[in-house]
C-alpha cells in the first residue's frame, strides 16, 4: 500500500476498492448498499493519484463482493482494482471488467421499453465497453454510460 | 434450415442466409397454393393496438393454409383492462393456439411475449422498435420487382427519424451492398446510431433533404408517412406533413425502372396519379405480405422444410 492509500485507515478484514475515479466515489458506496453494515467502513475521494490524478477508495471491514457488485461496480469506475484483504495484507488483486451481458444491473431509460412497465428482469447486451454503450435485450435501444442508471 | 418453434421478433435475429430462405419459402408460397398445410391449427392474433392490414393479412394467411384464426384487435376488452400482465397473458394464450401473432404498443414486449410461450412468437410490431414481417414482405417485394437484391440504390424518404419500418429496412438491406439515400428535412433524418452502424459496414449511404438532387440515381424510393401521432408539437407536424409530396411532376426526373414502394397507409406522401404508373409498388407490396406471412406460419410451425 502507498501512504496516500493509508491516508484512509487501514482494515483488517474485508475488501477495499481502489482507483474509483473520484466523480464515481459514492456511486460505488451506493452500489455496496452499507447502510446498517455494523463493520468499518472508510471512504475516500478526491486522493491524489499519479495514474489518475483524483481518485476516491471505499474500504469496508467483513464484507466480501457478489458478482453482482463487482458488474456494477464496473459500469461506474471500470479501472478500479477490488483487493481482499486478509490480517491487514492483500491477499488477492483483481481489476473490474465490464462483462459482456448485464443481467438486472441496470433499468432501460427508454420509458416506452416493457421492462419500465411490467415487473421483469432487465437485460443488456455490452456493445462497446471503452466508452460504454449497452443495447436493450427487449426494446433493442442503445444506451451510452450518461444515460445507465443501476437497478 | 430449420425454422421450427422458431419466434420471429426482430430482423437483427436474421442472417443473410435465413432471409434468403424465408423469401425463397415465400416465393414458393405465393406459386403454390397449399390449402392443406396448416390443418387444424391455430393462430392467435394478440392485438394490443390497432392495425387493419397486419392483422388481416396474417389471419388470411392462415386461413388459406387451412389453419384457423382465433384472437382479439382490441385490448380494452380484454382482461389486460383488467390489469393482466403480458406474461400471464401469454401463458394462458399458448395453451389455445399453435403461433401466435402480437402487436404491442410497448417496445420489447414481443420478445417478452416470446419468452413466456412455449409456442412460436410472431412480431407484428412492438411500439417503435421493430416490425420483421413489414422488413420481410419489403426484401421480398423489391427482390420480386428488381430481380435481385443486390448492389440496388435505395431512397429513403419521410420521416426517417421515427419510422421503423425504415430502420428496419435499412438493417436487412445492408446484407447486400446497397447504396442509401437518406432523403429527410434535417429533424427527421436517420439516427446517428444507424448512421453509425452502416459506417462500420462499409455501407454508402448519402444526406439529402431535396428528393430531385438524388431521385435520378435511384432503384427504389421508399416513402413513409409522416407520422402525426411522434410529434409533441401539432405546429411542428404541420411544418413537415405534405413536405414530401409525391405526384407526376416527378416523372422526368426518375429512372424508368424507378420502383416506389410504401408501407401504407399513405395519407398525401403519394398522390394517385401515381398509382397507375409503372413504379407504384406499393399495393403490389402490400399484397405480399400475405406470400411472405405464409411462408413464416409453415415454416414455425414446421410445415414447411
Amino acid at each position: 500500500m502507498t501512504k496516500k492509500e493509508q491516508s484512509v485507515s487501514a482494515i483488517k478484514e474485508g475488501t477495499v476498492i481502489d482507483h474509483i475515479p473520484s466523480d464515481s466515489t459514492f456511486k460505488v458506496v451506493e452500489i455496496l448498499n452499507l447502510e446498517g453494515h455494523r463493520n468499518i467502513i472508510s471512504i475516500g475521494t478526491n486522493l491524489e493519484s499519479k495514474r489518475m490524478g483524483k481518485k476516491g477508495i471505499v474500504k469496508v471491514g467483513g464484507k466480501s463482493l457478489t458478482k453482482e457488485e463487482v458488474d456494477k461496480i464496473a459500469l461506474v469506475a471500470p479501472n478500479a482494482t477490488v483487493n481482499i484483504i486478509k490480517d491487514y495484507d492483500v491477499r488477492k488483486k483483481l481489476h473490474v471488467a465490464v462483462p459482456d451481458e448485464l443481467e438486472n444491473i441496470i433499468k432501460c431509460s427508454n420509458p416506452n421499453c416493457i421492462t419500465n412497465n411490467e415487473k421483469t428482469d432487465t437485460k443488456f447486451y455490452v456493445v462497446k465497453k471503452e466508452p460504454l454503450k449497452v443495447k436493450c435485450h427487449y426494446c433493442e435501444r442503445l444506451m451510452e454510460k450518461e444515460d445507465i442508471k443501476l437497478v | 434450415m430449420n425454422f421450427k418453434n422458431r419466434d420471429v421478433i426482430s430482423i437483427h435475429d436474421f442472417s443473410k442466409q435465413e432471409l434468403l430462405f424465408i423469401l425463397k419459402a415465400s416465393k414458393s408460397m405465393e406459386k403454390k397454393p397449399n390449402p392443406n398445410l396448416l390443418n387444424g391449427k391455430i393462430l392467435a392474433t394478440l392485438f394490443f393496438e390497432p392495425s387493419t392490414r397486419t392483422r388481416l393479412s396474417f389471419v388470411s394467411a392462415m386461413e388459406q393454409l387451412g389453419g384457423k384464426a382465433i384472437g382479439f384487435a382490441n385490448a380494452s376488452i380484454t382482461s389486460v383492462k383488467k390489469g393482466e400482465t403480458l406474461w400471464d397473458t401469454m401463458k394462458m394464450v399458448e395453451n389455445y393456439a399453435d403461433v401466435i401473432a402480437i402487436r404491442h404498443p410497448l417496445e420489447g414486449s414481443a420478445r417478452l411475449a416470446a419468452e413466456a410461450s412455449s409456442k412460436p412468437v410472431i412480431n407484428a410490431g412492438d411500439g417503435a422498435n421493430q416490425h420483421p414481417t413489414q422488413t420481410m414482405l419489403d426484401l421480398y417485394t423489391i427482390q420480386k420487382a428488381k430481380g435481385k437484391l443486390e448492389n440496388l440504390h435505395i431512397g429513403m424518404l419521410g420521416d426517417l427519424k421515427y419510422g421503423r419500418t425504415v430502420h428496419s429496412l435499412t438493417t436487412a438491406l445492408s446484407h447486400f451492398n446497397p447504396t442509401f439515400y437518406f432523403i429527410a428535412p434535417e429533424a427527421l433524418q436517420m439516427p446517428q446510431s444507424y448512421l453509425d452502424e452502416l459506417k462500420e459496414k462499409r455501407i454508402k449511404f448519402f444526406i439529402e433533404s431535396n428528393l430531385l438532387k438524388v431521385s435520378k440515381k435511384l432503384d427504389i424510393l421508399y416513402a413513409t408517412r409522416i407520422q402525426k401521432e411522434r410529434f409533441p408539437d401539432p405546429i411542428e407536424y404541420e411544418k413537415y406533413r405534405g413536405i414530401y409530396k409525391l405526384d407526376t411532376s416527378l416523372l422526368p426526373h426518375i429512372k424508368k425502372e424507378l420502383k416506389i414502394m410504401h408501407p401504407l397507409p399513405r395519407v398525401d406522401e403519394i398522390d394517385k396519379s401515381l398509382d397507375k404508373t409503372e413504379h407504384a409498388l406499393y399495393f403490389q407490396q402490400a399484397a405480399n405480405g400475405v406470400h411472405v406471412r405464409k411462408a413464416l406460419l409453415g415454416l414455425v410451425l414446421g410445415k414447411i422444410r
